[in-house]
């Protein structure tokens, strides 16, 4: 679905990705782990197009989208939720999920169909789509939404930033499913949340990929991430160093001794 | 009422100091009942409401110039200016949360354009409008190309730094703009032949754009444009991972709300007869941002409540002259103390 060739990204003078190749099949959990300033967060952002590669190709549904803008991106279908959750603070609960719907308005995204998230069949109508039937699926995604975490229900009309670390969290992933994508880039989920909320967000990650969501979730949560994903991969200054299976990863006695603490 | 008191004390010796008094224990009433009545406003005012507010706004609207007195029907004709300019500036800085100082050069723009159209192109006030609209919006839009890699403070500093020289351009470039001497000899605007001259005329003109400003702002606000802008305005970084064009809608509102300034420089130049650099200086600029933030930022009532306050109270308080300025400083710094938000308090509403 989502292929990296070569991808070197820079920040002026400094490359913080070099040459990193990764993939992600149709319906996984990819995670991609490593250390503070490994290139994980520079990978995600040059998929979701805020940050462009010097060198190489990203490959998505086999077209290079490699230097496309953000909201092109966003419209083929990958939604990400960035690091810090950077919910709207001075908006509602509610008026943060509609935003994440934005493109929807539109009727933009008539092309993609068959994908995770349920009621998005509604998209599916093409560009005939009146301003009623969008306003409809808007109200089956909030739905879809509030299903998912129901708290979000309860606070919808609550001031995004009043929510907890938690909430924000979820909001922040609410938010980026309401566009209907069907690649999901997670962005350090577990960040300065409490172990209980995080093993709560997880088995949300995981809920949607059954759904049929694909999730590519960059974590320095090493254990949670490898247990969770299909694959993973490790990343070390700006380098993919090991690839494989989630539960092999795990295993593997030198990323133990690097990642996981023993 | 403390604030008053410690407010006027300096002034009781002067002459004249029990009407600064009062006058500031009027506003501060005024102040307090519309902290009380606004401020409790949540739920969207219906439809039906809103008609009903903005027929019973008209109807003393209308009659203002004929109860009121020449003086004051021209303090008029400039607020309802000062509205206009200040409702585009509201939309870069209070929709989009652009931070835009260097406004005051669309409206030099704007007056300019309108002034050298009609004079040594011979245009009248009505052919030369559009065209005067046209080369500001532009003028908006060239200028978001540099100042759109920035953000925040250093947008403000760009910004500046560009109405600076559109001022300097203005005051140096002889030949076209006859530098600080400015140009005289404005003609006023022509109605089926008729030349329209009469302050009276000038208000209801004025009044008209001010209704057409506030109206066509609001709906833009409410609108898919108005939501983009907020998310901007909030999150640039989360907006563009919504997948909102951030360039596109930070380009629309530098040449919508350069539309508005160039609106209201060319009633002002029409108004006035006379254009010169003075009226477009950083200070003027100040003013306008004064205005938006007094009034309640990003609240088109707001907006228009805090221009006629800054526009009216300093006529009303031309007597005390340098105290005013004192009086207004200290005002705002309360303002920013005790609420923030504005006169008008307002967030982003949903029509549902």
């Amino acid at each position: 679905m989502l292929k990296l060739e070569n991808i070197h990204t820079s920040y002026g003078h400094i490359e913080a990705v070099r040459g990193t190749n990764l993939e992600i099949r149709k319906g996984e959990i990819v995670s991609l782990i490593g250390s503070n300033g490994a290139g994980k967060s520079t990978t995600l952002m040059t998929i979701s197009g805020i940050l462009r590669p010097v060198k190489g190709k990203v490959i998505f549904e086999g077209r290079e989208i490699q230097g496309l803008s953000p909201h092109k991106i966003v419209s083929m279908g990958v939604s990400q939720v960035p690091e810090g959750r950077r919910i709207f603070p001075k908006l509602t609960v509610r008026e943060n999920l509609e935003m994440g719907a934005y493109l929807k308005g539109k009727g933009q995204r008539a092309k993609g169909k068959g994908s995770g998230v349920k009621g998005q069949e509604a998209r599916g109508k093409g560009e005939d789509t009146s301003r009623g039937d969008s306003r409809i699926a808007l109200a089956e995604q909030l739905d879809h939404i509030f299903n998912l975490f129901p708290v979000l229900k309860e606070r919808q009309k609550q001031l995004g930033g009043t929510l907890s670390g938690g909430e924000q969290q979820m909001l922040a992933i609410g938010r980026a499913l309401m566009s209907g994508p069907e690649l999901l880039l997670l962005d350090e989920p577990s960040l300065g949340l409490a172990p209980i909320i995080v093993i709560k967000i997880f088995k949300t990650i995981r809920e949607l990929n059954a759904g049929g969501l694909t999730i590519l979730l960059v974590e320095q949560n090493a254990k949670a991430a490898l247990r969770l994903a299909h694959r993973g991969y490790v990343i070390e200054s700006g380098r993919v160093t090991r690839e494989g299976i989630g539960k092999e990863l795990l295993d593997d006695p030198a990323i133990k001794r690097a990642y996981l603490g023993e | 009422m403390l604030w008053c008191a410690l407010l006027s004390m300096p002034f009781m010796g002067i002459k004249g100091g029990a009407y600064l008094f009062v006058g500031l224990c009027v506003t501060y009433s005024v102040f307090i009942l519309l902290t009380h009545t606004f401020g409790k406003i949540r739920k969207p005012v219906i439809p039906a409401n809103t008609t009903l507010l903005t027929v019973l706004l008209i109807i003393p609207a209308v009659a203002f110039p004929l109860l009121a007195g020449d003086y004051y029907t021209d303090v008029a004709v400039l607020a309802g200016i000062y509205i206009i300019l200040a409702l585009g500036v509201n939309v870069v800085i209070g929709f989009s949360g652009l931070l835009h100082l260097g406004f005051a050069a669309f409206y030099g723009l704007g007056a300019y354009s309108n002034a050298l159209l009609t004079t040594v192109f011979g245009l009248g006030f009505w052919s030369a409008l559009p065209l005067t609209l046209v080369l500001t919006s532009i003028a908006g839009f060239l200028l978001a190309f540099p100042a759109l890699r920035l953000r925040g403070d250093y947008l403000a500093i760009v910004t500046l730094g560009f109405g600076e020289i559109i001022r300097l351009v203005l005051n140096n470039w002889d030949s076209v703009t006859r530098g600080p001497n400015g140009i005289s000899n404005i003609p006023a605007p022509f109605i089926a032949g008729f030349e329209l001259g009469g302050l009276i005329f000038y208000y209801y003109l004025v009044s008209g754009f001010v209704f057409i400003a506030a109206f066509v702002v609001k709906r833009v606000h409410r609108s898919r444009t108005g939501r983009a802008w907020l998310a901007i305005r909030e999150d640039e970084t989360a907006a563009e991972a919504m997948g909102i064009n951030t360039r596109k809608y930070k380009f629309m509102a530098l040449s919508f709300g350069a539309f508005w300034a160039g609106l209201a420089g060319a009633l002002f130049a029409s108004k006035m007869h006379f254009v010169s650099p003075e009226s477009f200086t950083f200070m003027e600029s100040v003013f306008i941002v004064c205005m938006i933030i007094l009034g309640g930022i990003a609240s088109v009532p707001g907006v228009i409540f805090g221009s006629l306050i800054l526009v009216f109270l300093p006529e009303v308080l031309r007597e005390f002259q340098l105290y005013r300025m004192l009086a207004l400083g200290a005002g705002l710094v309360l303002m920013m103390i005790f609420r923030p938000e504005g006169l008008v308090k307002k967030g982003y509403k949903h029509d549902s």
